[in-house]
């Protein structure tokens, strides 16, 4: 899957393993929230980086003590219409700190890019390879936000109250 | 008014051209119909019996004359020259083009309308009392928090993708305007003790095949945390809404599987744990947004002009008058409601001649602002009652004089199998019928307050569960049918219908709805006691016995 990280296609250095396949001793491997939840000591233990994929049927509050141990969180989007990862996305990194790479999986089209970049997702699986070549575009296509959310853009209102401020200081 | 800064103009463009964007990419193939349909449907537009239909926001229901001239603009260019106005402030057209949907987006977008979010899983329009900002008694215009949950929930990133779609209403009077209990959300505006202005919060109401009229989950919530209160609940709703079962994803399902104090604990929790939120609203983030409202420089004028005296000599002013001239919070000016219902008429239709006319009489009489209402009526907010007359001519030569408001012609109803392909049976047809059967304005009169609602199929948008008399066609054997029920309403005192029997053949229902008013007229005991009213003393048994006693 063509994977775009922080803006720019990136290769994907990490190996999906499946459930009972056998862990390589090390290189980056992605896991199941499953298999990662039966030993997360002994896997975190492992050299080579780790991540875990979280399904969006899952409170993340099971992830939380091992975040600043693991190198990617993985989330899922079963269909594009299924919104529930961009809460776990927000509560992973506005509430819970999560700072490494946090990826948005499955059904990851370029219409819904910007939202999840808003959320707080810095990596993307694109579906499709015309989608990863307008990234470009599509995330500069807009340039005013209404939300607050933890990418740090700024909102609508907030450069309203801005600009006042120096109007008043004028 | 609320006007739009450079800010909200350049979103709505940004969005026009990814709409543009995402529809020459359908066109050419690129994006499967499955793909497209979601995006489509976040801009509003529907694949219905004959064509797409395209639903466009008018927030809160104000529009200035210039905005009315622009949804004109778009019947006459872009369909067939006439609009529908619908139970959720909006507009609907009925015959638009896919390639030149962008255009008329794009058209809308100059002068600030747009119709993001009126459809698919998201949050939808936030509607307001049509009578903001001058109904007597009103604690506070709803339209400043309407406006700042209105930009809230547009484009939000993390709530686009919700369960269902999920909608809002607000009021700030006694009397609910807006049917904030049929909401998914329902805010009701006051004050507590301290005198600080918060929001009974209301959650769980909808309509549809599984009726429900919200309830209060927070009896105050403070204004400045609105925002970040709302967002706790689109949170539960987003991660435990069920999403396996369309006819059970609406919040009202969790609300009623949880029950209401499990689902108000899980609010409280996760409101709880945002702690302070970046969404709480300062004084100064709301008086700007107050500020960018203008309210008109009213005269200082007298209580009974000269003109209305003289006019009340002429009976059928008076009667329209009475009808539809409803009292201002300003000493010498009237609110005045537009009927879209005349005799035989598609309820909520108006033609692009009608708009663009009554965008000139805004102008004129009304510091250049209309408003729309739930009920599928246009209201011109500001008329200087020595106007009235005047005014009362001109709509009376333009079809928009109809003195039917809240009598038992100013029917509510659905689209219906004549457009919507979700629909089982025909509304508008019975609703042209109705409107003829209950043509006499005197008899009208003498009934008095009676809303009857259609809706073509259980989805509800006519929302007939909530009329005082409701219709919902269903489809027997390949034949539409339809069930009666009585008792509803969608007001402070929100209930659901009850069934008054078996549902009737398509023929039947005008005289059904006859022998209804006809067994109230009967019982009631007085002249001032309404239908409704009747209705709940004597309950269903004795209007069930009029209508089957002789089928």
């Amino acid at each position: 899957m063509p994977l775009v990280k922080n803006g720019k296609t990136a290769t994907d250095i990490f190996v999906h393993v499946a459930d009972g396949a056998q862990l390589p001793g090390d290189g980056a491997v992605l896991v199941s929230a499953a298999r990662f939840l039966e030993d997360p000591e002994g896997m975190l233990k492992r050299a080579g980086k780790l991540g875990v994929i979280w399904p969006n049927n899952r409170d993340v509050d099971d992830l939380v003590p091992y975040l600043d141990r693991l190198a990617v969180v993985a989330l899922v989007f079963p269909t594009f219409r299924d919104g529930r990862a961009y809460s776990q996305a927000r509560l992973l990194r506005e509430r819970y700190g999560y700072d490494g790479e946090l990826r948005a999986t499955g059904q990851v089209l370029r219409d819904q890019f910007m939202f999840m970049l808003r959320a707080g997702f810095d990596a993307l699986e694109a579906k499709k390879q015309s989608d990863v070549e307008a990234f470009a575009l599509t995330s500069k296509r807009y340039s005013v936000f209404y939300q607050p959310t933890g990418d740090g853009r700024l909102t609508a209102l907030h450069r309203r109250m801005q600009q006042r401020h120096s109007e008043s200081a004028r | 008014m609320y006007a739009y800064d450079e800010l909200d103009r350049t979103l709505l463009n940004e969005r026009v051209e990814e709409f543009r964007d995402q529809v020459k990419r359908r066109l050419s193939g690129e994006l499967t119909e499955d793909e497209f349909k979601m995006l489509r449907l976040q801009n509003g537009v529907y694949l219905q019996l004959h064509a797409y239909m395209f639903r466009v926001a008018i927030p809160y229901g104000t529009l200035s004359s210039k905005q009315l001239r622009g949804l004109a603009h778009v019947a006459r260019t872009y369909d067939r020259g006439y609009g529908h106005f619908t139970t959720r402030q909006n507009i609907q057209y009925n015959w638009i083009k896919l390639a030149e949907l962008p255009d008329a987006l794009a058209s809308l977008a100059e002068v600030g309308i747009h119709s993001m979010q009126t459809s698919g899983n998201n949050t939808r329009n936030v509607t307001s009392d049509q009578w903001a900002g001058v109904a007597p008694g009103e604690i506070e215009d709803p339209r400043i928090w309407s406006e700042l949950l209105r930009q809230y929930t547009t484009l939000h990133p993390e709530f686009s993708f919700l369960p269902r779609k999920f909608k809002f209403a607000i009021t700030a009077s006694a009397h609910d305007r807006a049917a904030i209990k049929i909401h998914d959300i329902g805010l009701r505006l006051h004050r507590n003790a301290q005198g600080e202005i918060g929001f009974e919060v209301l959650v769980g109401g909808g309509l549809g095949r599984t009726p429900f009229i919200a309830k209060t989950i927070r009896p105050f919530v403070h204004g400045r945390d609105l925002l970040s209160y709302v967002e706790a609940i689109l949170r539960v709703y987003n991660q435990y809404g069920r999403r396996d079962n369309i006819y059970k994803a609406r919040i009202k399902i969790l609300v009623h599987e949880l029950g209401v104090e499990k689902f108000a604990a899980e609010v409280e929790e996760e409101w709880r744990a945002m702690g302070e939120s970046a969404l709480t609203l300062d004084d100064g983030v709301i008086e700007e947004i107050r500020s960018r409202f203008s309210y008109p420089a009213y005269e200082k004028l007298p209580h009974m002009p000269e003109e209305l005296k003289k006019a009340a000599q002429v009976p059928p002013f008076e009667r329209w008058r009475r009808n539809s001239v409803f009292t201002h919070k300003v000493q010498g000016y009237s609110i005045v409601t537009i009927s879209l219902k005349p005799v035989g008429a598609p309820p909520g239709d108006a033609t692009a001649e009608q708009m663009d006319a009554l965008a000139d009489l805004a102008d004129k009489y009304s510091f250049g602002e209309i408003r729309v209402g739930h009920e599928q009526n246009l209201a011109l907010p500001h008329v200087a009652k020595r106007d009235l007359p005047a005014l009362w001519k001109a709509l009376d030569k333009l079809g928009l004089a109809t003195p039917n408001v809240n009598l038992v012609s100013d029917i509510i109803a659905c689209p219906g199998l004549d457009y919507c392909s979700l629909a089982n049976a025909r509304s508008i047809p019975i609703a042209q019928e109705l409107t003829r059967r209950f043509a006499n304005p005197d008899t009208a009169e003498l009934i008095g307050r009676l809303h009857i609602n259609i809706s073509g199929c259980i989805n509800a948008c006519g929302h007939h569960h909530v009329g005082h008399i409701g219709i919902l066609g269903v489809e027997k054997n390949g034949e539409e049918f339809y069930q009666i029920t009585i008792g509803g309403r969608a007001d402070e005192h929100a209930e659901l219908g009850m069934l008054i029997g078996p549902a009737v053949p398509y023929g039947e229902v005008a005289d059904v709805v006859e022998d209804i008013v006809e067994a109230y007229l009967a019982l009631r005991e007085r002249p001032d006691e309404l239908f409704v009213d009747t209705v709940k003393r004597l309950g269903v048994e004795p209007f069930k016995e009029r209508v089957y006693a002789t089928r």
